[in-house]
């Protein structure tokens, strides 16, 4: 009978301990954002297409008065993060799935460039909205900005 | 081999059982490199096995006497992936590994699944390393394919998310006795 030799076992990876780690807190990030998006989307879609007149409601006159209120702010902002991250990260999924050699780093910067812009012109948006922004507005808000 | 599109084990896919009266499909396992008619190149299956060490790891002596005791629980703990016969229908049913082939795949999972909660293991850290991979237990999407394919019946995806629960918690949930 001969001795078989038997390979060293890898060791690497355990000195990589500690280091943060893109690919578990993506995991983490995608369940947390889900569960939280489950409420906030739903929220969203019934307060726009089926409360009081339902989907015909919605004008320019709907939006400045949801942002009126600091509630409403605040539930956009973590609807804008939360969803547009949650969908970059699973793109990104896809992208290390589907995408070789060059093309991989390049599908990765454009997703992260386009994250970061729809982020930024999403947030600047609901930050620094304006109601009285069209003069020829009628209604309730027409006279709130001409009262102005 | 894929037979009629599924994961199965040739030898344990009866004629009687399949309906003969539509042409029979017979292929090579997908994901791994095809070498003639049904023979694949096994050898990324095998290294993945070999890379999450799947053998006991003991540096201590047992407490006393010769054996390491293990209680009918901390034995039940690990029981269902003990069963892996190593025959590559789970992780070449699985498809994150068809797209690249780096993903570790659910059969070495469930191998280091079967160390990782053996009480007697004191290996369990280095695994978890291991397997906290980018190509490691992260790239599962729970599509449960693995699941469906296992001719033992083990319940692959569960072991995967407990290896992903047992790496967020830093520690494996092996009972005490």
């Amino acid at each position: 009978m001969t001795t078989e030799t038997i390979q060293a076992p890898r060791s690497a990876a355990a000195a990589r301990r500690g280091r943060f780690n893109l690919e578990k807190w993506g995991w983490i990030y995608m369940r947390v954002s889900g569960v939280v998006l489950i409420v906030l989307v739903f929220g969203h879609l019934y307060v726009n297409l089926f409360s009081g007149e339902g989907v015909r409601a919605i004008d320019f006159a709907f939006v400045a008065g949801k942002w009126a209120s600091p509630f409403w702010i605040v539930w956009d902002t973590l609807l804008l993060w939360l969803a547009l991250i949650h969908g970059a990260n699973g793109m990104r999924t896809l992208v290390n799935d589907y995408a070789r050699g060059r093309l991989r780093p390049l599908l990765q910067g454009a997703l992260l460039v386009s994250t970061v812009v729809l982020l930024t012109l999403g947030t600047l948006v609901i930050y620094t909205f304006d109601p009285c922004l069209d003069p020829s507005v009628a209604g309730d808000l027409g006279a709130v900005c001409t009262a102005r | 081999m894929r037979i009629n599109g599924r994961n199965r084990l040739a030898c344990k896919t009866l004629i009687k059982d399949l309906d003969i009266s539509k042409p029979i499909y017979v292929e090579a396992i997908k994901g791994l490199p095809l070498e003639k008619d049904l023979i694949v190149d096994m050898e990324p299956f095998f290294q993945s096995y070999r890379e999450i060490q799947p053998f006991l790891v003991a540096s201590s002596t047992p407490k006393d006497g010769k054996e390491r005791i293990q209680s009918v629980a901390q034995r039940a703990r690990f029981d269902d992936t003990t069963k892996c016969i190593l025959c590559a229908a789970c992780t070449s049913s699985c498809p994150v590994f068809w797209t690249d082939g780096q993903y570790f795949g659910p059969a070495a999972i469930v191998n280091a699944h079967r160390f990782i909660f053996d009480s007697r293991d004191e290996g369990a850290q280095v695994r978890l390393d291991i397997l906290n991979d980018r190509e490691g237990v992260w790239r599962c999407r729970t599509t449960f394919n693995c699941t469906e394919a296992c001719p033992r019946g083990i319940q692959v995806t569960k072991a995967i998310a407990e290896v992903k629960n047992a790496i967020l918690r830093g520690k494996a949930d092996v009972p005490a006795a």
